[in-house]
């Protein structure tokens, strides 16, 4: 396993590097810097879910929450790495007190679900009616439905007036999502990872086994939300602005629908399926003949009956399997076939 | 099916089945011994060490391996996967490693130890159960009938194993395999209506018209 994951490890690296400097040929640096982001955040909530088993449906209330501490803390501080620390912290730290709070009253499934949907709705709800002068954290004006615009955006650790924006921008996102992908693929071989997808697959028998349960689904939610978090420092700068937009619903629907359609239980999955849909939602709103969200719907309902799985999955099945039907007494092949099929995922 | 007025106890290293018909409250018993639910009244001591109320990892962790009724596994991991994860509570990961590869040596697993656990047969499922009971080298287990639906070959090698567990092992079996009970059990407790009806050795619980009559039948 540790000898394959070795070779699979190099393999992805130089996928990734490929992939971030042929990509600028394609698409404007722009627009793929959003992207990258949003495969972040897909990857937050497809390491949460797809690994440990939690479905939340508030993983835009860790974007938002993240979001705005970026934004305050820039206005107060004037520089940017404070703020880009606080941005992964606040939403860990928010998220391991709801964690604790949800998995120690053992809520499960559909509880869960629904008291992330109204954390997300009570913030959207709230940083909307923030108009009023009164609203303020040191120098920032919470600004209600308008936002947050204006902060200091990002800038070389230690030289406030050395902006990062643009291109530059763009490959400090894709190198902070390579390293974001190595650190969950490191953290799915640490025991801790290890003993979060035992218990996705059968809670009881973890904690029988002797391991507190609570605590586990608590820190493993806390790490997801400070991936939101970093996703969302960068966006931040990247939008230069933020609003309450960023709690609403649409969003949190928008992210699970990102993993279904990557492909949950993978690490590509979900940061795939982000970019992809985001993409094609900014390809469609380019367009006023068909309404974007009834695309994105059908996307996600075409994927519930015919690919429940996800993309990267049924790439992989698809791989193994035409490759042992190519060459049915062919050993070897067949062997190879399926060790590059199990290297995915 | 609730059980009230149980006074039971334990020495180590001994092994004890529970018996009684359907309802007679040998799960809610097992239940609550296992932290699965909290007695609503009652004590439970382990060790000398009162355990009323706590979670089923806090009793686990004392070194209680528990196997439930509903076999408890994870489905779409390796069989070396699930038994290492019981080893890695107790133990650094190499040494886990180790010992995984022993128990899956002794049960006899390694052909399949690469395999999903939702493929394998029921046997080996429940057999993969105990090893991960096993690895974690318990001195007390508590197995709610680990025969259920098995094959006369697998009961055979099953009792074989628990024989093993109970070499270092203080053991609570509930069971409804006769034939499996005599092969691993000298001394029976009988529930009856949520209560203990007998505590003997496993002949003479047979034999006893009583117990004959409330569990096998009147005539059995």
């Amino acid at each position: 396993m540790s000898r394959t994951a070795g070779k699979g490890d190099v393999a992805a690296l130089i996928f990734g590097v490929a992939l971030m400097l042929i990509m600028p040929m394609l698409i404007s640096t722009y627009t793929l810097t959003v992207l990258v982001i949003y495969g972040m955040l897909g990857l937050s909530l497809g390491l949460i879910w797809g690994f440990g088993g939690i479905l939340c449906f508030g993983q835009a209330a860790f974007f938002g929450l993240g979001a705005y501490t970026y934004a305050v803390a820039a206005i107060n501080i004037g520089e940017s790495t404070l703020p880009m620390l606080l941005s992964i912290l606040v939403p860990a730290l928010f998220a391991a007190l709801l964690g604790a709070m949800m998995f120690c009253g053992r809520l499960t499934d559909v509880y869960l679900g629904v008291i992330t949907l109204v954390v997300t709705l009570i913030l959207f709800k709230f940083t909307n009616s923030t108009a009023g002068p009164q609203y303020k954290i040191g120098e920032a004006r919470l600004g209600g439905f308008n936002g947050i615009p204006g902060f200091h955006t990002l800038n070389v650790p230690g030289q406030p007036n050395a902006y990062i924006w643009g291109e530059p921008l763009y490959y400090v996102c894709a190198v902070a999502l390579l390293v974001v992908f190595f650190f969950v693929t490191w953290l799915l071989r640490t025991p801790f990872g290890r003993i979060a997808v035992g218990i996705r697959e059968n809670e009881t028998r973890v904690s029988l086994m002797g391991y507190d349960v609570r605590a586990r689904k608590t820190a493993l939610f806390a790490i997801g939300a400070g991936i939101a978090g970093l996703a969302v420092g960068l966006f931040a700068n990247w939008a230069e602005i933020v609003t309450p937009g960023l709690f609403s619903l649409g969003q949190s629907a928008e992210i699970i629908i990102w993993c279904i359609v990557g492909g949950l239980g993978t690490r590509f999955g979900p940061i795939l399926g982000a970019a992809g849909l985001a993409y094609l939602k900014f390809m469609l709103g380019q367009q006023t003949m068909v309404d974007n969200t009834l695309i994105t719907g059908i996307i996600l309902v075409m994927f519930v009956l015919f690919l429940p799985k996800g993309i990267v999955p049924a790439v992989t099945s698809l791989w193994t399997v035409s490759f042992a039907k190519r060459t049915p007494k062919g050993r070897r092949h067949r062997s190879s076939a399926r060790r590059r099929g199990g290297a995915h995922g | 099916m609730a059980s009230d007025n149980v006074n039971f106890k334990l020495k180590a290293r001994e092994l004890r089945c529970l018996i009684g018909p359907n309802g007679a409250g040998k799960s809610t018993f097992f239940k609550c011994i296992s932290g699965l639910h909290t007695p609503t009244e009652g004590r439970v001591f382990m060790r000398g060490q009162e355990t009323t109320g706590w979670h089923p990892h806090e009793i686990a962790s004392l070194g209680v391996g528990i196997k439930t009724q509903v076999p408890n596994v994870m489905d779409a991991l390796s069989v070396f996967e699930n038994i290492w994860m019981a080893a890695r509570r107790f133990m650094p990961t190499r040494a886990a490693n180790t010992k995984t590869s022993d128990i899956i040596d002794r049960l006899r697993l390694g052909p399949i130890a690469r395999a999903e656990l939702g493929r394998l047969a029921h046997g080996e499922r429940q057999r993969v159960e105990l090893g991960l009971v096993a690895v974690a080298d318990p001195w007390l287990v508590l197995l709610d009938e680990p025969a259920a639906g098995m094959s006369a070959e697998d009961v055979a090698r099953m009792s074989e194993i628990i024989h093993e567990l109970t070499r270092t092992a203080a053991g609570v079996i509930v069971e409804h395999d006769m034939q499996f009970i005599r092969s691993i059990a000298t001394t029976v407790t009988v529930f009856h209506q949520g209560a203990v009806l007998m505590e003997d050795h496993v002949d003479r619980v047979m034999s006893d018209p009583v117990v004959r009559n409330v569990y096998l039948g009147k005539n059995a």
